[in-house]
């Protein structure tokens, strides 16, 4: 079986778990007999090619060979998610508009023939242009290899994932990662929540990386619950090794790793961290990352004058990581919205017990780490106080964990995608 | 001679403990959730409690004294009795007044004392045998440890504290090919005999009688007796035990567990070939066939009938240890409610919460457990014995006015005081 997957990012090049995600699976899969041919926006050439072959869309010249334009975009229309839904229009002012923009989009794409389209592949402000931009590349590279199924990956690859479908005529699985609600709470952005859901409609199966992921795309997105699967995320801990630290203070540790952002639930942890103070002034409690709360957090940090107990250390790299986890004591995930959460395993695999919210994907698979509701204050407190305090309950987490985490395999999740696969070519057959 | 069933069946309700925050620690001192607490006793009393004694009663009458049955009460529901459905007393004390009903000795407050501390086990085992007596005026001479947990060792200390038989388990890792079916004696102390459990026909109804999954379902006062006395062929004595909360609790009423009661007793007569008894009579009519040997404890509790479901983890051992750390101040304190907390926080129940063989063998763990997580049960508990063991030390350094003393316990305040602060 041959797969065309298409991601975003792939390691070393990673800001942050799609990647890694991304390249666990690939190699799981062709542990499992599958080949993959993985295509990315903007690939330099240092990526692990070991597993999979890399095609940078960078590289693709959208060529001639599709000589019927018009075809080609009947196919392919959809790409352009214009900007057309603008209030107080009256029909026909509404059909002049759209013509203008089809002429549009011909001409555009007629001058996009024969050229290369520089993809960042980063996460910047033309985010929505490289994202249209892909899709076109998508359509392109779906022509020239050959491949049984296509699978892409977040929302980002969605289009790519479409047009490739359209024009191959090939099934499509796209797998969510994390939808727009886990980024962004409520207020989310419309296109990419219309561009996420018009994946999971084209799609003839989707993959949620959890139970809670799943539940999302059934009642919020008005998906046909009988094509989306959940399969759990798993971890990859060959090349780990644990690194010692030389620790500064005696003090026990209790950290929090991740973006600032409201998605991850910081400021649940600053409040618990407050209660834990009063009644175990020894202890300390690091906030490690960046993100947009950064401020906000500094502020309510002083506020609750623990400052002395509470510290920053911004972002930091995979290396630094490392040495967070080695000086923690307990870890800390208070995510108020999280499709699965790797972090936390990182964390049991350096040997430090875990504190997870139970609105994270990774709790439906983690039995030895300790539960409580993002907003159950008084809960986390609780386990931080009790995981400081009573060395028998971090000796179990920590042994029970680690044996836990290194079961959570990558070939097994790939195995679950590979059914996944044969079940959709399979019903296409029919 | 005549062949006998022993229908014995155990009450217990334990304290279920409040939800306790480690901020509670030094300012709260009250464990318990009363409004579960209640809540479940009156239920379980108005499902089961009361409607069958109301059965056994009625049972006795009409078979005027061929149908016997066997309870142990402990003395944590006992006490809960007392506070929220005192009918339920007075229910049992008409069976009492029967003349066909014994009550069985046990650890006052459900507790696995036998295992860890000799002086406390045998303090909860006169504490509940005059509980009893004071309750329903018979005292207790048949012993059954908190579990049916049974080993040489406890079964002799049993035997010293002068009672006749005591019952237990009849686990195959310690019976082999021998048959649960017969009075056996302690490996120490040959005076004290051994009723044991015939965990297949027990489990039977208590706990496959509503599963339609099961090849012999439904299970019919009919078909049962015909197991019974096929079992009865060759061997003396089946013993049934279970929790009495399997009518109407743990099996509904709509699963016909009553009505299976109702007619058990009539399709057993008729067969005139078996008769019910007591752990007393039993032990007045038969004779022991062999000693047995339990160098390691056991119990009725899981596959592996040992006591693995409260002491299998170091989460369970380390609270286990942590509380009975606390023995000897607890009692030099003399102080009462210390003791009254002591006791309540021994019942075995807490470290059953914590067990995580839950994760692969457990929808009757489940069932019992307040708790998601065992380590959310650890947590809840260290808590309480935080507290518990700060007031302890609190009680024995007011009590040391002499001045050697207070030298001695100051050192002792400080340490216990660091521990829960900082290990």
């Amino acid at each position: 079986m041959k797969v065309l997957m298409f991601g975003w990012e792939f390691p070393p090049h990673i800001s942050g778990g799609l990647g890694t995600a991304c390249y666990g699976l690939t190699k799981g899969l062709v542990n499992n007999s599958t080949e993959v041919l993985f295509v990315m926006p903007s690939a330099t050439g240092d990526e692990d090619q070991s597993a999979v072959r890399i095609i940078d869309a960078s590289d693709i010249e959208v060529s001639e060979r599709c000589s019927n334009v018009r075809e080609f975009l009947e196919k392919v229309q959809f790409i352009r998610i214009g900007s057309n839904m603008i209030p107080y229009v009256d029909p026909r002012e509404f059909t002049q508009m759209m013509t203008h923009l089809q002429e549009g989009q011909i001409e555009e794409f007629r001058l996009g023939i024969g050229k290369k389209f520089k993809f960042s592949g980063k996460y910047g402000t033309n985010l929505m242009e490289e994202v249209a931009r892909y899709a076109l590349v998508g359509a392109e590279i779906a022509m020239r290899y050959d491949f049984d199924i296509i699978h892409a990956h977040d929302w980002l690859t969605y289009l790519a994932g479409i047009a490739a479908k359209r024009v191959s005529g090939k099934p499509l699985v796209v797998h969510m990662h994390a939808t727009e609600f886990d980024r962004s709470g409520q207020n989310i952005n419309t296109e990419v929540y219309d561009i996420e859901r018009i994946g999971m409609r084209e799609a003839d199966m989707v993959i949620a990386v959890s139970h809670l992921t799943r539940n999302i795309v059934i009642n919020k997105y008005g998906i046909n619950p009988e094509k989306v699967v959940t399969v759990h995320n798993a971890v990859d801990f060959q090349s780990f090794e644990s690194v010692k630290v030389d620790r500064g203070v005696p003090d026990k540790i209790v950290t929090f790793l991740g973006r600032i952002t409201y998605q991850k639930g910081p400021e649940y942890f600053i409040e618990a961290a407050a209660k834990v103070l009063k009644n175990y002034p020894g202890a300390r409690f690091v906030m490690a990352g960046n993100g947009d709360l950064f401020n906000r957090c500094i502020r309510h940090v002083a506020k609750l004058k623990i400052a002395d107990r509470f510290h920053f250390t911004g972002f930091l790299r995979g290396a630094e990581v490392k040495e967070m986890f080695a000086y923690s004591d307990v870890y800390v995930m208070p995510s108020v919205s999280e499709p699965f959460g790797i972090s936390p395993l990182e964390a049991m695999r350096s040997n430090v017990p875990v504190i997870i919210s139970k609105q994270s994907g990774v709790a439906e698979v983690l039995k030895h780490a300790i539960k409580v509701d993002f907003w159950d204050i008084d809960a986390m407190a609780d386990a931080m106080y009790a995981l400081l305090s009573y060395p028998a309950l971090s000796a179990m987490a920590v042994r029970n964990g680690l044996d836990e985490v290194n079961s959570l395999k990558w070939d097994a999740a790939a195995y679950s995608v590979k059914e996944i696969y044969s079940r959709v070519l399979n019903n296409k057959k029919i | 001679m005549d062949k006998t069933i022993c229908l014995y069946f155990q009450v217990h309700q334990p304290h279920r403990l409040r939800l306790y925050r480690f901020f509670d620690i030094g300012r709260n001192s009250y464990y318990y959730d009363d409004f579960a607490n209640r809540t479940i006793l009156k239920r379980v009393a108005e499902r089961c409690y009361l409607p069958a004694n109301r059965l056994i009663h009625d049972l006795i009458t009409k078979y005027k004294g061929d149908f016997k049955v066997t309870f142990s009460i402990t003395g944590s529901v006992i006490e809960q009795f007392e506070k929220f459905a005192p009918e339920v007393i007075q229910s049992f004390n008409d069976l009492a007044k029967t003349g066909c009903v014994e009550f069985l000795a046990e650890t006052y407050s459900h507790s696995l004392a036998s295992l860890i501390s000799e002086d406390e086990f045998r303090e909860q085992v006169l504490l509940h045998s005059e509980k009893i007596n004071t309750l329903f005026g018979i005292k207790p001479r048949v012993f059954r440890n908190t579990e049916l947990i049974y080993s040489d060792r406890i079964g002799s200390v049993v035997a010293d504290m002068g009672y006749e038989a005591m019952l237990t388990e009849g686990a195959k890792h310690v019976l082999g090919w021998k048959s649960p079916n017969y009075l056996y004696t302690n490996a120490i102390n040959p005076k004290l005999k051994l009723l044991l459990k015939n965990f297949n026909l027990s489990d039977d109804i208590a706990f496959r009688f509503s599963n339609q999954n099961w090849s012999n379902w439904p299970v019919t006062a009919e078909k049962y007796t015909g197991w019974l006395t096929k079992a009865l062929e060759k061997d003396d004595i089946v013993n049934l035990f279970m929790d009495y909360e399997t009518f109407g609790e743990h099996q509904s009423v709509s699963t016909g567990i009553f009505d299976f009661l109702k007619h058990l007793p009539g399709e057993v007569l008729k067969t005139n070939k078996c008769v019910f008894d007591t752990p007393s009579g039993i032990c007045a009519k038969h004779q022991p066939v062999a000693p047995l040997h339990v160098p390691f404890p056991i119990s009725w509790a899981d596959e592996e009938r040992d006591t693995s479901a409260w002491l299998g983890n170091e989460l369970q051992n380390e609270a286990f240890d942590k509380l009975y750390s606390a023995e000897k101040k607890v009692k030099e304190s003399g102080d009462e409610t210390l003791l009254a907390d002591f006791r309540k926080l021994q019942q075995s129940d807490h470290f059953y919460y914590m067990c995580t063989k839950f994760f692969s063998d457990g929808a009757v763990h489940k069932y019992f457990n307040p708790y998601e997580t065992p380590y959310e049960a650890f947590i809840n508990y260290m808590n309480v014995v935080s507290d518990f063991l700060l007031r302890c030390n609190r009680a024995t350094v007011r009590e040391g006015s002499g001045t050697v003393i207070a030298a001695e316990k100051a050192p002792a305040k400080k340490r216990a005081v660091k521990k829960v602060k900082t290990v």
